[in-house]
């Protein structure tokens, strides 16, 4: 192999282990923002559980960021038909976060509109859940692409029955991951609340898995011969499983860790049925992969170096900041 | 309406909503780090508090950073798809260098800074100060860079109509990078610093905190009058580099019509772009080629030297740019006075030019959108300056009429949280520096 090709497949990797860094952080602020409502019945409460996302929601975020970067710098072309093919749903998904990365300060700071930030906080979370896995149901589905490998469908098409599958299975695991870190970070009334949700939501994950799963199997017959679909679903099959029989005694670190391996046995599937293709076209010619589809060799080599230094720094104060605000928290617990 | 349009009104409107917020977060980042360093320094708990009074403001101002910052990384895809597709291999590596050197260390910093005072020793929150400091401006560089490849591009070739990097460090240290981030810098430090000073001075006029905002005044005079006087060296820095590498701008900043020797400094007219001529134009002769060319005899060139469909609009350019160089002068007069009135001990009862100050809270503001839409507008017809056409640059399959829908949202959803954003920062500097927030509030309000 040349060491373009090395390169495309690094970033094939890396791209896929930054949205699924996103999808074990930022996931679980936002499966408690989607389950906000179901999770909490007084204001401390509700205090209680944007405290406990409070100080890290901000550096998950950041995740989706940096995927989404290094997909334009690696993947120009395929960032470029995804987002101009996906316009209406993605502005959608924009909006959602927008509004929502604003709600927790303003509700904090703006006691008169609570209601309003309250809802654009749950609201932001839940549609991004349910529309991150539509989407990406749909680039490994396959979309319509010209021969231009512009997008040729509408908005419409992005909502046929595989995709959306993908993105009930996401917001279930969305869910099942905030749970998990709503039972981690509380106590009392409210932590029994978010243990109670796991095994109703661990059993609906593991339903939409199944289907998606066969489903997928039936329409991409050819991923299905891959041997680490198969592990990484093993993995996903062995976590939902233990997630289902929980030792006698609650453990909650226990639940979060298992639920973020679900979500990294996920991407393991995805990314084995979808290599090598970035955004798989209707005609498969016309899939733009990592061979047709990739920056120059020069550019791959740049984001690799930055990633090799930037990244373990990230993941070195990220453990810190963690650790700093480890612990169960309360309503009222120091600054804002 | 037609797409091309839409698109960059869209683009325009995100970005110029979104540069409100960096700017601000640059100085007030300062301004904190600043407070910090005395307290650790002075053991003075005053210090403590304007930091954490600064920090609660900072906390606000960043998160609509972030928020409507996300938009903007999105646009590149969403209506600037041909633009992606053509120079992506070049452009996006700095943004996706933003994220790991320097958004995460922002985020992750902040947080910290806004929850963590009482979990981490005062010496890891200065550290902690100090990173959100150095990921700020290290995150304005990197945009810099994206933006400056689009001004003066370098470091590539073309290949088959797409930009192909050649040189990584020459594409992002182009011709313009240095000096236009320097430039970005001193106008948010200018921002944050005169933010600061206005809210100081509101803390003195109602006679409330006055040791405090006492501290407060002199640290922000101090940058603001600083940042104010260099930012007239950057200035002129700018301004020499755009006369080397975009000769039409500058043709454009000036309204210089035709090429002169001994071309002439215009102070105030207006163009007139069908007639090519200048109404009521007030010139300094032979200004503009000893500003540029450092001789009152260099020759500058006119816009008669580019085709007409090479050549930028002419009046928004030169409006913005003029009245961006008299707020400059503006804000070292206002520095000057402060400094003035600080050193022989009268500022804190100095009420006119207190209230002056509070005036002057949007004036730089005005100065960066002004500064920013110079700088864009003077580089069309381009995207990227000899490279690629704007018109050439948007989404082909995006029609209008989503672009129209998006623009409606955008404006409706930017309102409410500018709105909201704005009133709940003013409450925010309403309570004041005490030491608890929660409780301050119900007391001042």
């Amino acid at each position: 192999m040349e060491t373009w090709d090395i390169l495309r497949n690094v970033w094939f990797l890396l791209v896929g282990v930054l949205l699924a860094g996103y999808s074990v952080l930022d996931g679980f602020d936002l499966g408690v923002g989607a389950l906000f409502p179901f999770l909490t019945k007084s204001e401390d409460e509700k205090r209680t559980l944007i405290r406990a996302i409070g100080p890290v929601w901000d550096g998950n975020e950041v995740w989706l960021l940096t995927g989404g970067g290094a997909l334009f710098a690696a993947f120009p072309p395929a960032y470029a038909t995804v987002f101009s093919g996906f316009y209406l749903a993605l502005m959608l998904v924009l909006f959602a976060l927008i509004l929502r990365a604003v709600s927790l300060e303003f509700r904090t700071h703006d006691p008169k509109r609570k209601g309003l930030w309250e809802a654009t906080f749950v609201g932001g979370s839940f549609l991004p859940a349910l529309l991150f896995g539509v989407a990406l149901g749909n680039v490994v589905v396959g979309i319509p692409l010209d021969t231009r490998t512009e997008y040729a469908g509408n908005f419409f098409t992005l909502l046929r029955p595989l995709p959306l599958l993908f993105g009930v299975l996401g917001l279930c695991a969305f869910l099942l991951h905030g749970g998990a870190y709503a039972a981690l970070k509380t106590e009392g009334a409210l932590q029994a609340r978010a243990r109670k949700a796991i095994k109703p939501l661990v059993a609906a994950t593991a339903m939409a898995f199944l289907l998606s799963f066969i489903a997928v199997g039936i329409y991409l017959p050819g991923g299905m011969k891959r041997l680490p679909a198969w592990i990484f679903a093993l993995i996903v099959w062995v976590s939902l499983g233990s997630l289902m029989r929980p030792g006698k005694k609650a453990n909650d670190k226990r639940t979060f860790l298992l639920s973020s391996l679900t979500f990294l046995g996920l991407w393991g599937v995805v990314g084995a049925v979808h290599y090598p293709n970035l955004v798989r076209a209707t005609d498969p010619a016309l899939s733009l992969t990592i061979a047709n589809a990739s920056s120059s060799a020069l550019t791959l080599k740049v984001m690799l170096i930055i990633a090799l230094v930037g990244m373990p720094l990230v993941v070195g104060y990220t453990v810190f900041a963690y650790r700093v605000f480890k612990g169960k928290v309360g309503p009222d617990d120091a600054a804002y | 309406m037609d797409a091309v349009f839409l698109a960059r009104l869209q683009f325009g409107l995100t970005a110029g909503f979104h540069f409100l917020f960096p700017p601000t977060t640059l100085g007030l980042s300062l301004l904190v780090l600043i407070m910090e360093t005395l307290y650790l320094r002075t053991k003075n708990a005053l210090y403590k508090d304007v930091s954490a009074y600064l920090v609660r403001i900072l906390g606000i101002v960043f998160v609509m950073g972030v928020s409507t910052g996300i938009a903007l990384e999105f646009a590149f895809g969403n209506n600037w798809a041909a633009y992606s597709r053509t120079v992506g291999d070049v452009f996006g590596a700095p943004l996706a260098a933003e994220g790991v050197f320097a958004f995460f260390l922002e985020s992750v910093f902040l947080g910290i800074l806004v929850f963590g005072r009482k979990k981490v020793s005062p010496k890891t929150y200065r550290l902690s100060a100090f990173l959100v400091f150095f990921g700020a401006h290290l995150s304005g560089l990197w945009i810099i860079i994206a933006n400056s490849w689009m001004q003066t591009p370098a470091g590539f070739r073309m290949e088959g109509g797409r930009a192909v990097l050649e040189d990584f460090f020459k594409a992002a240290l182009n011709p313009s990078t240095v000096v236009r981030f320097v430039h970005t810098i001193l106008g948010g430090w200018t921002t944050g610093a005169l933010v600061a000073m206005a809210i100081a001075a509101w803390l003195l006029l109602k006679g409330r905190f006055p040791e405090k905002a006492v501290l407060l005044m002199k640290a922000s005079l101090a940058v603001f009058a600083a940042a104010a006087v260099l930012q007239l060296g950057s200035g002129h820095a700018h301004s020499v580099q755009v006369t080397r590498t975009q000769p039409e701008k500058m043709a454009a900043f000036e309204a210089l019509w035709e090429t002169q020797e001994g071309a002439p400094f215009t102070v105030f007219g207006i163009p007139d772009e069908k007639n090519e001529k200048t109404h009521l134009a007030v010139r300094i002769p032979k200004m503009l080629s000893l500003l540029v060319h450092f001789d009152p005899n260099g020759k500058v060139l006119g816009l008669n030297e580019f085709p007409k469909e090479e050549r930028p609009p002419v009046f928004l350019p030169f409006a913005s740019y003029h009245l961006m160089i008299l707020f400059g002068l503006l804000f070292i007069l206002i520095g000057a006075v402060g400094v003035f009135l600080q050193t022989r001990k009268k500022l804190p009862g100095a009420r006119r030019y207190l209230k002056v100050l509070l005036w002057a809270v949007p004036l730089p503001y005005l100065a960066n959108e002004l500064g920013w839409i110079s700088a864009e507008v003077g580089r069309q017809p381009w995207a990227v300056y000899k490279v690629l056409r704007t018109s050439d640059a948007v989404s082909a399959v995006v029609p209008a009429g989503n672009i129209l829908f998006s623009l409606i949202l955008f404006t409706l959803i930017y309102a409410l949280i500018g709105a909201a954003g704005f009133s709940i920062i003013l409450r925010t500097v309403k309570r004041g520096p005490g030491d608890e927030p929660a409780e301050a509030g119900k007391g001042a309000a």
